[in-house]
């Protein structure tokens, strides 16, 4: 079905992307491919060969900023995305900044300190922002374990038993399953069904 | 006599510190968020926050990837 009232009430939404990794090159996707209409991703990281197993690049964009990578990608999928990319590190305290104006954050950063600070970041400087974030992507399989925590106004797509990226592999079917929840969640906070 | 910590009813002790609750709890993980009573306490602070008698504390695990 194409419901004519969600194309519509997507392409007034702007979403914020921290990190454009296997969480945030992927949700990303989704959320251009749903009809959203602007996105603001910001990260500061060149596409690697050994990124290729789950993050949403291509060989030929080993070596590129991955914000302009991103962007080059969304526009073969669609050209109803604004895409605003930023190429930089997001430094404690003022992590939130670049996302002020945005409907809703997704935080799709990768080890749990720079996680924790960006939702600290975002909490404090910025209440009443929705902020879904993930934890624990790491690890094959245990699919049925994920599950959305929700504190006020972040929510976490988490698996608790799952083991850090330095323990145990990222690759792309539970990253993307990941992503995906989290791109899924923002449709529901967007559309009015998950506030 | 007891504050609430993700959902479970714990002890209440008088003048403990968010730090010293999370190591009483065995909340060994490195990287927490923590929220009392729906407010974020930054992790410089948890070792001057007391916990107050009827709290409630959230302790938000994170784990790295991504």
């Amino acid at each position: 079905m194409d419901d004519p009232g969600v194309s519509e009430k997507l392409s007034g939404c702007s979403v914020g992307i921290a990190g454009a990794g296997g969480l945030g090159s992927n949700a990303a996707m989704a959320l251009a491919r749903s009809g959203v209409g602007r996105l603001v991703i910001v990260d500061f990281d060149r596409v690697e060969a050994s990124n290729l197993n789950r993050q949403y690049f291509f060989l030929d964009q080993v070596g590129e900023y991955k914000v302009e990578a991103l962007m080059e990608n969304i526009r073969r999928a669609t050209r109803d995305c604004f895409v605003e990319i930023m190429n930089k590190k997001l430094e404690k305290g003022s992590m939130h900044e670049p996302f002020v104006d945005v409907d809703v954050v997704v935080e799709a950063l990768d080890d749990a300190r720079t996680k924790a600070d960006f939702i600290e970041d975002i909490m404090v400087n910025l209440p009443g922002k929705p902020l879904v974030a993930a934890s624990g992507v790491a690890g094959i399989g245990g699919s049925e374990r994920i599950t959305v925590e929700r504190f006020g106004d972040l929510r976490i797509v988490e698996d608790h038993q799952a083991l850090s990226s330095d323990e145990d592999v990222l690759l792309s079917p539970k990253v993307g399953v990941f992503a995906h929840h989290q791109a899924n969640l923002v449709l529901e906070i967007l559309l009015g069904g998950g506030k | 006599m007891t504050i609430t910590v993700n959902g479970r009813k714990v002890e209440y002790r008088q003048g403990e510190s968010v730090n010293r609750l999370l190591k009483r709890m065995r909340y060994n993980f490195p990287l927490v968020i923590v929220k009392v009573n729906g407010t974020i306490v930054n992790r410089e602070d948890h070792i001057r926050t007391e916990i107050d008698d009827g709290d409630e504390i959230q302790v938000i695990h994170l784990t790295s990837g991504g």
